[in-house]
């Protein structure tokens, strides 16, 4: 902790700018690589990386709570949230190429380029003499948390308590957002029951099990019908793959293969 | 190396985030492009915490940090409500107030 308590200084060290310059990079890289990945699913792990060298560079700046808070919150949180919209919105979408508005993609090239510029050169503006360093203020309050507990349950108490309240808005506003009023009652036990005794193309019973033999128990081998052919509907769908043949062999000796058709259920089988 | 190198490196990602909003069209990458924003604006907080010695910085990227996180609730829930009744992630399939 003391290592990390001497970071933030007035001086900038060459691990520091050794630091900078690998974990800037990573960050870039990572925000390109967000940007120009077709699939969302990318643009979310490139995003992780950036977030995850931001959360080093806060380290190095003398801000280990928030370097915590980084990535327990955003990568943790945030990305976690990300990830699991995009699985239910659908893993490959992915952008459209049309333009809705013309010539929109290089007027976005352009603005975005210039709004740059224009930062880095408002940047450039700034004198920075004397860098004073976290050093004081730090060890005043005994580390770096409770410095921040200070100024929060201090002069930042009001904006921590509406932060509460924001939270709370937050948390009903997506219930409300997601919530779906349903509009038919919701089916019971009885009425599912009912329904499949009417219907024609759900069974009845249970379907028949698969069939044992001397030398072939597994799953994939149909049962046999009273005329010695096989039942393929005793077969579990997923195993009931298009194309696939189980040769197996019955008590008295015969060998009887069964291959499954494209219309599963009515494929052949042989004696 | 001057600290002002880091308030550089903030700039560029959030030159980078603001023209992805601009550039994608999947409004779950427009999503993290302004995170990416939030997330330059809080290093430029904690560098500038560091440059004028005080922590003030690092308190106001905290509560950026929490808002953050309450926007991305709000702002997936309403993707989902969106989804749900068009099927499109695209922020060009949203047009029904227009003429």
């Amino acid at each position: 902790m003391t290592g990390i308590l001497a970071s933030g200084t007035a001086t900038v060290s060459a691990g520091e700018t050794f630091a900078f310059w690998l974990l800037g990079g990573l960050c870039v890289l990572g925000a390109l690589g967000m940007l120009f990945s077709r699939k969302a699913v990318h643009s979310a792990l490139w995003i992780a990386t950036t977030m995850v060298s931001l959360a080093v560079l806060y380290l190095v700046n003398a801000a280990p709570f928030l370097s915590m808070v980084q990535i327990i919150v955003y990568t943790g949180a945030v990305m976690m949230l990300f990830l699991f919209v995009l699985m239910l919105v659908g893993v490959d979408a992915s952008d459209s190429l049309v333009e809705t508005i013309k010539g929109q993609r290089l007027a976005a090239v352009v603005a975005g380029i210039t709004f740059g510029v224009l930062l880095v050169a408002g940047v450039g503006g700034l004198v920075v003499n004397q860098v004073v360093g976290l050093q004081t203020p730090t060890e005043a309050a005994g580390g770096n948390v409770q410095a921040i507990a200070r100024l929060i349950f201090g002069r930042y108490v009001l904006a921590f308590e509406v932060t509460s309240a924001l939270l709370i808005t937050a948390a009903l506003g997506a219930m409300v957002y997601t919530h779906r009023e349903r509009l038919v009652r919701k089916p019971t036990q009885r009425m599912l029951s009912e329904a499949r005794f009417r219907s024609d193309s759900v069974p009845r019973t249970p379907l028949p099990s698969p069939g044992v033999y001397a030398n072939h128990n597994a799953v994939d081998t149909p049962a046999l019908l009273p005329d010695g052919s096989p039942l393929l509907d005793s077969v579990p769908v997923p195993f009931q793959v298009e194309g696939a043949a189980r040769t197996f062999r019955t008590a008295d000796g015969r060998a009887v293969t069964a291959t499954f058709s494209a219309d599963d259920a009515d494929g052949e089988g042989t004696a | 190396m001057n600290p002002i190198n880091y308030i550089y490196l903030s700039a560029v990602l959030f030159s980078i985030g603001a023209f992805g909003v601009l550039f994608r069209r999947n409004a779950i990458v427009v999503f993290m492009c302004i995170e990416l924003m939030l997330n330059a604006a809080n290093l430029a907080f904690v560098a500038f915490a560091r440059i004028n010695g005080t922590l003030d910085g690092q308190v106001v990227a905290f509560f950026v940090m929490v808002v953050a996180a309450a926007e991305v609730v709000i702002g997936l829930a309403i993707i989902m409500s969106i989804f749900s009744v068009r099927r499109s992630a695209s922020i060009d399939d949203v047009n029904l107030l227009r003429s």
